[in-house]
């Protein structure tokens, strides 16, 4: 017993103190991408020519990143000129696939739920998460927001054992053929009004599988979204901050 | 037969195709109690149309020799199934079935494996209807008779933050008889996606094989593109794949002994791991930017330097972080309770790792020496790894040997960070050459990760294999479950923690 107090003394608090301060991400960290217009040419023809999800395309003349696609590629090869870039920017969280499309500096995030649903939701929100063909990088890093550094349960929020108990659903992967059923019956059993968050460019759009005949490409056609988490895998502070913004938590 | 090396690459032609039954007679000869089962696979040919040529390849590991024997031979509509013989085949053998309606005859337990439609020809080894995408989970489960026996079922989807499967027990009272595990759910055809590639996409789904094992995989496709174009990288791309590997270790060694602890309710070392995990995984995000080192290893070496900076700055938070991890896991070992919940629950003879196939730490908490880095080192690595085994064969001694391991992998990320030098960190790939077939092993965090690349006239992917250590490892799972009480299913469980996408493709 005097082992593990002498432990935890040494070992400190170490609950971080987001949302108040900023987190601290590695500098090599991939966040917001950037296009740099000065380089970025009207009619330039190779707009995302090697992006393995086409994440990039050339909209009106200008060029546009699906969010909901990208996957952050270390070595993204969408521009071949070197206009694109990822800044620090770790907030990502959007409420419609349409503001997912990035074409100017600013993403629209995500605000907060509509009034009704915000009475009933914004100081306790219970979550059932499916993982439906995610390759347990989304699920892990959804997971560890339960850890004591991030401590979910601060926030009113926490992630339940049956869709009876839940409030919405955190949907990660692809959606494999052979796991539709499930996570409609999953869907169906979780009592409305309910939220649906889909997390990971799995999940918006099928990710590195999309078109895989094995997969659906997401929930985009299954389900109706309240909130798009993008990355390959989002960061938890990622995810955090738009449960937090869907919660009026923070703006 | 034809041997081989770890990561090397040879021309098909030089492996000898022979008949069904020469191939016994050579199988006979190699096999021993050592050897290892590391892949069986029918090498197809999409262009054509029936199933009336199929190559069977297999390929055996030999600790004796530290190399890979590998076999080629026709392979007909149904044949005696080697499982009988050698049950380290059982598996591969189902999939076989799955893929391409072979019948393997006297199979003791043929069942789909991720219950999808045959990938050519119009056979169904269980007669379903080959237009239709089978209904998954669909099969027939062994069951046990009896007035007091009852069965239950969990899954597909679980209780916590996880991936889906499907579990059934058989049980007698509090004690399980039996346990089925009925995987698929997480099938993506990611297989069937690298036929004709590298594509664009490659290397992401490489990296998301098993989500939790990105350096892992992507290590051993990396070494595959390089055996294939013949090249080799440089020294300090090595050393930086080495410590990716280790970090990805270190993370999932800490994170499952905290999630033991907290399936025992011994809540400090439990709330100290799940935070100590996230600091690994943040040390490989120093590296590359990504928790799970997306992007750190690429074909030719890496995209990532390490100045001077890095490297002072990662060694200081290895020592911080090798302090708590130390602190935390004495905790845990030292905790009378907690010890006599992990010793004797779910025991697995070695006999049984053995004709399993159990890879990594399931393996090796059987006393089983199942390194491949030790078994089977390819031609460019130097480095020597101490065998470190348990003996019990039980969740106690599962947790042991990752506590040794990540004594061992902090050792390794220390000496390799100190011993990184500026240099070149990726050399330009050639184009794979055709008609080769290369393979790689590397051992990641939960065992023997296997590759196998075979390509065409153009040096396109004909065929790749993947085979992840989960692959081998939930059998071993479901057989730790005998006569022990359901209510220690989390506590074997995690005692495992596999892959449900590694082994569902």
């Amino acid at each position: 017993m005097l082992s593990i107090v002498r432990e935890r003394l040494r070992q400190g608090y170490r609950t971080s103190s987001f949302p108040k301060t900023e987190p601290v991400l590695s500098e090599r960290f991939r966040g917001l991408p950037h296009i740099d217009r000065s380089i970025c040419q009207e009619k330039c023809p190779d707009c995302g020519l090697n992006c393995p999800t086409e994440a990039v395309s050339r909209q009106g003349g200008k060029a546009v990143i699906d969010l909901g696609r990208c996957l952050f590629c270390a070595d993204c090869s969408a521009c071949s000129h070197g206009a694109l870039s990822f800044t620090q920017d770790y907030r990502l969280a959007v409420q419609t696939r349409q503001d997912l499309l990035l074409s100017g500096e600013i993403l629209t995030l995500a605000k907060a739920l509509e009034k009704e649903m915000l009475a009933l939701f914004g100081r306790s929100l219970k979550l059932r998460q499916v993982s439906a063909a995610g390759c347990n990088a989304c699920e892990a890093d959804t997971n560890v927001l339960g850890t004591l550094v991030f401590d979910l349960g601060r926030f009113g929020v926490q992630f339940v054992a049956s869709p009876r108990h839940a409030d919405g659903m955190l949907v990660t992967g692809p959606v494999s053929e052979n796991m539709h059923a499930a996570l409609m019956s999953t869907w169906a059993a979780i009592p409305s009004p309910k939220l649906v968050i889909a997390a990971g460019a799995c999940a918006i759009s099928g990710g590195p599988y999309r078109n895989s005949p094995k997969v659906h490409n997401g929930i985009e056609d299954l389900l109706p979204i309240d909130l798009y988490i993008p990355g390959c895998p989002p960061h938890p502070y990622t995810i955090l901050d738009g449960l937090l913004r869907l919660l009026n938590k923070r703006k | 037969m034809k041997r081989i090396r770890n990561n090397e690459a040879i021309p098909i032609a030089d492996i000898p195709k022979t008949s069904f039954a020469s191939f016994l007679d050579q199988l006979e000869e190699v096999l021993d109690d050592s050897s290892e089962v590391l892949a069986c696979f029918v090498a197809n040919k999409p262009a054509k149309t029936g199933n009336e040529d199929l190559e069977l390849l297999t390929l055996i590991g030999c600790p004796a020799t530290n190399d890979i024997a590998v076999f080629r031979c026709d392979l007909a509509s149904s044949y005696p199934a080697l499982t009988c013989r050698w049950p380290q085949f059982h598996l591969f053998e189902r999939e076989i079935a799955e893929q391409f309606g072979v019948t393997p005859e006297g199979h003791p337990w043929l069942k789909p494996v991720r219950f999808h439609q045959v990938w050519q020809g119009s056979r169904d080894a269980w007669g379903r209807n080959v237009q239709q995408h089978p209904l998954v989970g669909d099969m027939e489960y062994f069951q046990v008779a009896g007035d007091e026996i009852h069965e239950v079922g969990v899954g597909p989807v679980h209780a916590g933050i996880i991936e889906p499967g499907h579990f059934r027990f058989q049980c007698f009272g509090e004690i399980v008889l039996h346990l089925e595990i009925s995987l698929g759910y997480q099938h993506r055809g990611a297989e069937q996606l690298l036929s004709g590639g590298p594509h664009a996409a490659t290397a992401c789904q490489m990296e998301t094989l098993a989500g939790d094992t990105s350096v892992g995989h992507m290590s051993a496709y990396s070494q595959i593109l390089e055996s294939l174009s013949g090249q080799q990288i440089n020294r300090n791309a090595r050393a930086l794949r080495v410590i990716g590997l280790e970090l990805e270790r270190l993370a999932n060694h800490v994170g499952d002994i905290g999630a033991l602890a907290g399936d025992v309710g011994f809540l400090p070392t439990a709330s100290f791991c799940g935070r100590i995990r996230g600091d690994y995984l943040n040390m490989t995000a120093h590296l590359c930017g990504s928790r799970f080192g997306r992007g750190l290893v690429r074909p030719g070496g890496t995209l990532f330097a390490v100045d001077e900076a890095l490297q002072t700055k990662l060694l200081d938070v290895i020592n911080q972080t090798t302090k708590d991890t130390l602190g935390a896991l004495n905790l845990f070992f030292t905790a009378p309770s907690v010890l006599s919940r992990l010793e004797g629950t779910g025991a697995i003879t070695r006999d049984n790792a053995r004709d399993l196939g159990l890879t990594g730490v399931a393996g090796r908490a059987c006393g089983l020496d199942t390194d491949s880095r030790r078994l089977y080192p390819s031609l460019a690595s130097t480095a020597e790894h101490p065998l470190l085994c348990g003996e019990t064969g039980d969740v106690f001694a599962r947790a042991h040997v990752r506590r040794l391991e990540i004594d061992a992998a902090t050792a390794i990320v220390r000496k390799k960070l100190a011993g990184l030098t500026s240099g070149p960190l990726k050399e330009n790939v050639n184009p794979p050459r055709p008609e080769m077939l290369a393979v790689s092993l590397v051992e990641g965090w939960r065992g023997r990760i296997t590759h196998v690349a075979l390509t065409d006239g153009q040096g396109k992917f004909n065929r790749y294999k993947v085979v992840d250590p989960s692959f081998f490892n939930w059998s071993g799972l479901a057989m730790s479950l005998r006569n022990q009480q359901i209510s220690d299913f989390p506590l074997c469980n995690k005692s495992f923690n596999l892959s449900y996408c590694g082994f569902d493709l």
